[in-house]
């Protein structure tokens, strides 16, 4: 995995108390790491601050999954 | 954010104990003041609302050593009744109270008001971020015979329009004319009530109003500080109004929001991208 994607990986780990080789790329937010809608909301915003990014709503709402987080985030990076 | 040193301690708050309603999680205002207040020497009670929330809340109000951590829905008057009963059984008298509470359909919060306000949400909007306000505060007086004081948080979007505020701002409105009102009836029992209007922060609540980004960055560019709302002057200010600090002050709205309140017309700094 890449630098961000382990920052990222390190985030859903930390906020989800989830168990970190559950954390991957297709590993969805809700169906597999029992996230609730506001957990999305509070990921979110720790992905915004961690990298300093701006992810708007409607944005947010097609990040499901580990992999679409890292996704949105390296092309915002770009 | 270190979890004391952006706190100052002291005894301003030593002795005292109070509620604190509306800790949704370490984002929320509501979170800054009750640790300003811990640090300050206070004992604090919280609510939350329902079991997604006590998650959320239950691990902060431990850290606080909080002697009641309870449930509380304050559309229910029997959650209610339920929530002031744990208090009361914990503590024969408290002496301060902080409202920190408001919902509104996602909905409701973009676009037109006068076209997506509806008559059921009007209402809903109402009785939790207006009504409740009096509903705690008349519950909360009765466990004040030696006197108290209450804040509840509003926003500026009360006095003045704010795009997509929309039945947030009608209600921070009724918020803030009921927190007068409880004023004057319950100074003569030395209860003093008053409001802080926070500038935008980065909490839940923001992330559930469109365009909650463009104004936490125009409330950044066109105030006169030139920066955001610093939750930890927020923090402050409930300090004050709630700690003897603040004697002889009620009924008033304090504004801690780097200025903006006062801006008629923003410098054309502000304006550019």
């Amino acid at each position: 995995m890449s630098d961000l994607a382990e920052r990222v990986k390190k985030i859903v780990v930390e906020h989800l108390d989830v168990d970190p080789a559950k954390v991957e790329p297709k590993a969805s937010f809700i169906d597999d790491l029992g996230a609730d809608s506001l957990d999305i909301v509070e990921l979110v915003m720790a992905f915004e601050e961690e990298f300093d990014v701006e992810i708007p709503d409607d944005a947010a709402e097609t990040i499901q999954t580990v992999g679409d987080a890292i996704n949105f985030i390296t092309e915002q990076k770009k | 954010m270190s979890e004391t040193a952006d706190f100052p301690s002291g005894d301003l708050m030593k002795g005292k104990r109070g509620l604190v309603m509306g800790v949704a999680n370490k984002n929320s205002i509501a979170w800054a003041i009750a640790r300003q207040l811990h640090a300050q020497g206070a004992e604090i009670a919280f609510t939350y609302l329902n079991e997604a929330m006590e998650r959320r809340v239950r691990p902060l109000a431990e850290s606080l050593g909080a002697p009641v951590i309870v449930e509380c829905d304050v559309t229910s008057d029997e959650s209610m009744d339920k929530a002031f009963a744990a208090v009361a059984a914990a503590w024969t008298s408290i002496d301060f109270l902080v409202h920190a509470i408001a919902f509104t359909d996602k909905a409701a919060l973009e676009g037109s008001f006068v076209e997506n306000t509806t008559r059921q949400n009007f209402k809903d909007t109402m009785d939790v971020s207006a009504f409740s306000f009096v509903d705690a505060a008349r519950r909360a007086a009765r466990l004040m015979p030696n006197g108290g004081s209450m804040i509840t948080l509003t926003y500026l979007g009360s006095e003045r329009t704010v795009p997509n505020y929309n039945v947030m701002g009608v209600a921070k409105a009724a918020l803030e004319a009921s927190m007068r009102y409880i004023a004057r009836d319950l100074g003569p029992r030395g209860v003093r009530v008053n409001a802080v209007s926070a500038g935008p922060v980065k909490t839940l609540a923001a992330a559930g109003i469109s365009s909650g980004r463009h104004m936490l960055s125009f409330n950044r560019k066109a105030s006169p500080l030139r920066e955001d709302t610093d939750v930890r002057g927020v923090a402050g200010a409930a300090l004050y109004l709630l700690s003897d600090l603040g004697r002889s002050c009620t009924g008033e709205t304090l504004h801690v929001d780097a200025g903006f309140h006062i801006v008629g017309m923003p410098d054309e700094d502000a304006l550019a991208e």
